[in-house]
């Protein structure tokens, strides 16, 4: 496939990773934020052809892993109301909740449909004039601007049935926050789909004040073994900066429609992340102009009292603070069928990244 | 969910492209690109094709792999 298999050549892998082991002296830690990322770096062993020097932390770019146990409760309790449809990404329905998830609501009887884009929750409303859809948005700057582009849709187009539960998420406010919190860190792998929506300025400050290095990076092999290449000759000339391996997809910009579209729809409020509580300007709300479209504004729901999954780290994890094996579940009575925490659910999720490349 | 990958666009009506990851086609909606066309990459991201593949700096980034391959003749 074009575009992808030529970043996956394995001489070339090996090429960077002797120029990375030539060139790395210092002791560093960097995170790699996306989930993409993650899984990328499992899959193909890249951990394996760094030096002792570099060690990689994954972070907290998982949007079902991030999405709080008070979101997925709330999902859980619109869904039991008569008539209503929850749309909603495939992952998020096997989130574990306090008491239940969308999954043991659905066998239930709720109805509850998995859908692949927001596009799709609207149709369905659209169909079915005599019920409510909720979908729940969740996700960072890559997701928020489809649904901004479907809710302006959905108002120009005289759909009120059709409603969105935000938890929409941005990125640069849970990377300070991190390290604010006292993880240790030298730069960042920064998420190369997101960047594509906001552009590499939104990590200026992370370089200029918290003196980081970030490389904007694809999600093939070589992009991101180039990345780290990047990274370390950054970090060896102490001269953090913000760069883009991910020029065939990231500008300095962005896109400009798609920031437009969420800019509109969308205004920015405290948010509440899994494991790292509440971030101060980190989440996305409807903005007053569409907050006809906040189903909080026409279901009263009672939301029990927040429960954590037993024995569960997934916070730690999120922080890159601790990693799966250090969780005594991990592999035994968590697993991809039977997840316990969130970051067993998602493919992107670091748990379940670990578990499928565990040998 | 949160995967985005390339996608070949094969044909656009609208406001939506027909494209091709591999063999297997998805429709993108396009309400977040502009001037997109028929051969054009696009990364398609939960149904949208969020931005546009440009063709010229793919090229430039594995020019740089191949100037590090230099440095390494064995
Ligand atoms: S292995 Fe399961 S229980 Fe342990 S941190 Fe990961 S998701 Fe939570």
């Amino acid at each position: 496939m074009k575009y992808v298999d030529e970043y996956r050549d394995r001489e070339l892998i090996e090429t960077v990773s002797q120029e990375i082991k030539k060139i790395s002296k210092k002791n560093i830690s960097v995170m790699e934020v996306c989930g993409g990322h993650t899984m990328a770096i499992h899959r193909f062993a890249l951990n394996t052809m760094l030096p002792d020097t570099i060690r990689l932390l994954s972070g907290p770019g998982c949007p079902v892993c991030v999405s709080s146990q008070s979101f997925i409760d709330t999902a859980v309790e619109y869904s039991k109301i008569s008539g209503m449809i929850i749309a909603t990404y495939g992952d998020l329905i096997r989130v574990p909740g306090s008491h239940s998830s969308l999954e043991k609501e659905k066998s239930n009887g709720s109805d509850i449909r998995i859908i692949y884009s927001v596009l799709e929750g609207l149709e369905i409303a659209r169909a079915n004039p005599e019920r409510t859809v909720i979908f729940p948005g969740i996700g960072f700057e890559t997701t928020s601007p489809a649904t901004a582009a479907t809710v302006i849709k959905a108002k120009r187009e005289n759909i009120s049935n059709f409603f969105v539960l935000s938890a929409h998420k941005i990125m640069p406010p849970v990377m300070k926050a991190l390290v604010e919190d006292g993880v240790r860190l030298n730069g960042f792998i920064a998420p190369g789909h997101v960047s594509a929506i906001t552009g590499s300025v939104i990590y200026n400050d992370l370089a200029s004040r918290y003196g980081l290095s970030v490389v904007i990076s694809g999600f093939e092999p070589l992009d991101i073994m180039q990345s780290i290449l990047m990274l370390v000759r950054q970090i060896e000339a102490a001269h953090p900066q913000v760069e883009i391996q991910y020029k065939r997809v990231v500008n300095k910009e962005g896109n400009k429609i798609a920031q437009e579209l969420v800019n509109h729809v969308f205004r920015t409020c405290n948010d509440d992340w899994r494991g790292l509580g509440m971030i101060t300007s980190s989440g996305l709300s409807l903005c007053d102009e569409f907050a006809e479209f906040n189903p909080k504004r026409h279901f009263r729901i009672n939301v029990p009292e927040t429960i954590e999954p037993k024995g569960c780290i997934c916070g730690n994890i999120l922080r890159g603070m601790k990693t799966p094996p250090d969780c005594k579940n991990f592999a035994k009575e968590c697993t991809p069928m039977n997840p316990m925490g969130a970051c067993m659910v998602s493919s992107e999720g670091t748990c379940a990244t670990y578990y499928k490349y565990r040998n | 969910m949160c995967l985005g990958v390339p996608a070949r666009v094969i044909r656009v009506e609208d406001n939506e492209a027909l494209v091709a990851v591999g063999s297997v086609e998805y429709k993108a909606s396009l309400l977040l690109l502009e001037d997109i066309k028929e051969g054009d990459y696009i990364i398609l991201h939960a149904g949208f094709a969020i931005e546009k593949v440009d063709p010229v700096e793919a090229g430039e980034t594995l020019k740089l792999f191949l100037e590090i391959e230099k440095d390494f003749p064995e």
